[in-house]
């Protein structure tokens, strides 16, 4: 049988396997240094078509978050109220003020108004947020003092290895149903004997929890 | 064929398989061509992605249609009487409702002194008032899903069950509010004095 390689590839394969292993370790150090220092826009405000000021509304005015996200204790998704909500007060509160022309604009057309989204999941993952908040996962677990933005922003990357701290282990973040609204919420000195506490009487699966199905169906 | 254009197909083949691989690389599984919830669409004129509600749509998801439960009203008018059953659970459902839903205007009280009103709302009668004291349940369930004057309607915030649990708590509220200690049953009463006033409530 004739050779096919010429001698000098013994060198060349030599420093490829070489290469390659040294490859291999550059990406096994860059990948997560590249993942825990990209930040995902966290803490970076998102413009909108009228700038509407949680800190104004929840914590001076008063008004629970469910008054404008409707349906986030029984649907998917928190819902973005409708420009009707807004018009429940600011058909008398503050009229003719330029500040809400846009929302003018959007109720006598009947269009609604264009938000920006400011956390948006890849079409391939599927979150609900009736499961987190009937389970005892606070609001600012996930979104921070949503309460004292004026302005809105991520506070959390919301990549899958986010997701997945608090699957692995949900006990270090449960607090009690109750408390899920309350924004000014602080963990007790001893968050996991009463993390454990409610994983059992929540009757939370976790070995369900960190399964690819759950998020990706 | 010679040897030599062999060697060159075969990597050309090779090329061209790495080459497919590059096809994984879109994001177009990340934004796939359906509309989800909140997605704008340009396909209706609105622009908007979900579908507001035909006229005259009726919710079946508590199976029958019963128009008591649905307006306050039967052939005699505004009811007196609540279409469901009213349990201690009922009231609590209605409280924590109404303090999302109600109290910025009409107060913890109901007597019309909320943050809301206190920043320029228009100030609504207070609950306490002997015209609405004597205002049946029918009448607040009917208030929230018509709106009142310059108020709104709730109809499309406040699912039915929740709009009734609110009109029976501000039927309980305006009792509290009139209310003397010889209503409190002595049990409790007791508890009271001795300064508990959460302790002995059934919670
Ligand atoms: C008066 C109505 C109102 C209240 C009360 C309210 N929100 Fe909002 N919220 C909005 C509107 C309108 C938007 C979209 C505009 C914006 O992002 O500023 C929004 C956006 C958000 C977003 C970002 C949504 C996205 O696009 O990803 C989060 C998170 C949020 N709200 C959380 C909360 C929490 C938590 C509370 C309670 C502390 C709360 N909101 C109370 C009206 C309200
Ligand atoms: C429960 C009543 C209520 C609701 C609902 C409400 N607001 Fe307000 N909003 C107020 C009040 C009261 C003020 C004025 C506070 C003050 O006196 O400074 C205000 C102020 C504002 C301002 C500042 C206006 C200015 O001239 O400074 C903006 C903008 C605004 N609201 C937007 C919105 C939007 C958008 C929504 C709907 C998502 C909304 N509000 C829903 C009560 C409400
Ligand atoms: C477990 C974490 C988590 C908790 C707890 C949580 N959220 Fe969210 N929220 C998210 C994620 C993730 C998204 C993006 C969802 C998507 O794109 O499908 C989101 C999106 C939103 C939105 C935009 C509309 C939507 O549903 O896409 C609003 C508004 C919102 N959240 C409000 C709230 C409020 C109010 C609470 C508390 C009652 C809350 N969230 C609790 C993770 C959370
Ligand atoms: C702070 C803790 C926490 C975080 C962060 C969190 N989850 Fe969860 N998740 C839970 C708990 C607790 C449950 C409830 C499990 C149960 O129902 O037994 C849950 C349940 C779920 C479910 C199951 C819903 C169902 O109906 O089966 C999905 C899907 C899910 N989470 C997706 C996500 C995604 C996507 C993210 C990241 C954007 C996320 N979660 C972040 C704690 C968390
Ligand atoms: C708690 C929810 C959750 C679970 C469980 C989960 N994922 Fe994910 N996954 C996500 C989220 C959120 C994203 C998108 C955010 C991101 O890019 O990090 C994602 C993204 C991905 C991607 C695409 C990454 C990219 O950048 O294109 C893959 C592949 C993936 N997941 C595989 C898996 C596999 C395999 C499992 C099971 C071992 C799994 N996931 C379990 C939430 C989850
Ligand atoms: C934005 C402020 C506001 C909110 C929130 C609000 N109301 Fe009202 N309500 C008013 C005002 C103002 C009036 C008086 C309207 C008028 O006379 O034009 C009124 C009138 C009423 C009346 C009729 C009183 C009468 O004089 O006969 C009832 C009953 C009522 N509201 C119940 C409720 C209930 C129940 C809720 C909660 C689901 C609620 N309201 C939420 C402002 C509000």
């Amino acid at each position: 049988m004739p050779q096919h390689f010429p001698p000098s590839t013994n060198a060349f394969v030599r420093w490829a396997i070489l290469g390659g292993g040294a490859f291999v370790v550059a990406l096994l150090v860059a990948l997560p240094i590249f993942a825990r220092t990209m930040n995902n826009a966290v803490g970076v405000p998102v413009a909108q078509p009228i700038d509407f000021a949680h800190n104004l509304h929840s914590a001076q005015l008063g008004i629970d978050c469910r008054y404008c996200h409707t349906t986030v204790e029984v649907a998917a998704s928190a819902n973005v109220p409708a420009s009707e909500t807004c018009m429940t007060c600011h058909s008398q509160v503050r009229v003719g003020s330029p500040q809400l022309e846009a929302l003018w604009t959007s109720w006598e057309n009947d269009q609604a108004v264009r938000w920006n989204r400011v956390h948006d999941m890849p079409d391939y993952v599927y979150f609900n947020h009736s499961a987190h908040i009937t389970n005892g996962v606070g609001c600012s677990t996930c979104h921070g003092l949503v309460d004292q933005m004026d302005g809105i922003w991520k506070t959390e990357p919301m990549t899958m290895g986010w997701c997945m701290e608090c699957h692995r282990a949900p006990e270090r973040f449960l607090r009690p149903r109750s408390e899920v609204f309350n924004m000014a919420y602080r963990p007790p000195s001893d968050q996991l004997v009463l993390g454990s506490e409610l994983v059992a009487a929540y009757h939370i699966d976790t070995d369900v929890l960190i399964q690819c199905s759950v998020c990706h169906r | 064929m010679t040897r030599r254009t062999h060697r060159d197909a075969r990597w050309l083949v090779a090329v061209l398989a790495l080459g497919l691989l590059l096809v994984g690389c879109g994001r177009n599984m990340a934004e796939q061509p359906k509309v989800g919830t909140l997605q704008p669409s340009p396909f209706f004129a609105d622009g908007s992605g979900s579908r507001p509600l035909l006229e005259g749509t009726v919710s079946r998801e508590r199976g029958g249609i019963d128009p008591v439960f649905f307006t306050g009203q039967d052939a005699g008018g505004l009811v007196t009487e609540l279409p469901i059953e009213l349990s201690y659970e009922l009231l609590l459902r209605g409280q924590e409702r109404y303090d999302i839903f109600c109290a910025m205007c009409h107060g913890y009280t109901g007597e019309g002194d909320g943050m809301i009103v206190r920043r320029g709302f228009p100030q609504p009668a207070s609950f306490n008032e002997p015209r609405l004291l004597d205002a049946s349940v029918g009448y607040y369930f009917s208030a929230m899903t018509n709106g009142f004057g310059r108020m709104y309607s709730y109809a499309s915030r406040i699912p039915p069950e929740d709009r009734w649990a609110i009109a029976a708590y501000v039927k309980a509220l305006q009792l509290s509010q009139n209310a003397s200690i010889d209503d409190v049953p002595a049990e409790v009463r007791r508890a009271l004095e001795l300064g508990d006033s959460e302790g002995s409530l059934p919670r």
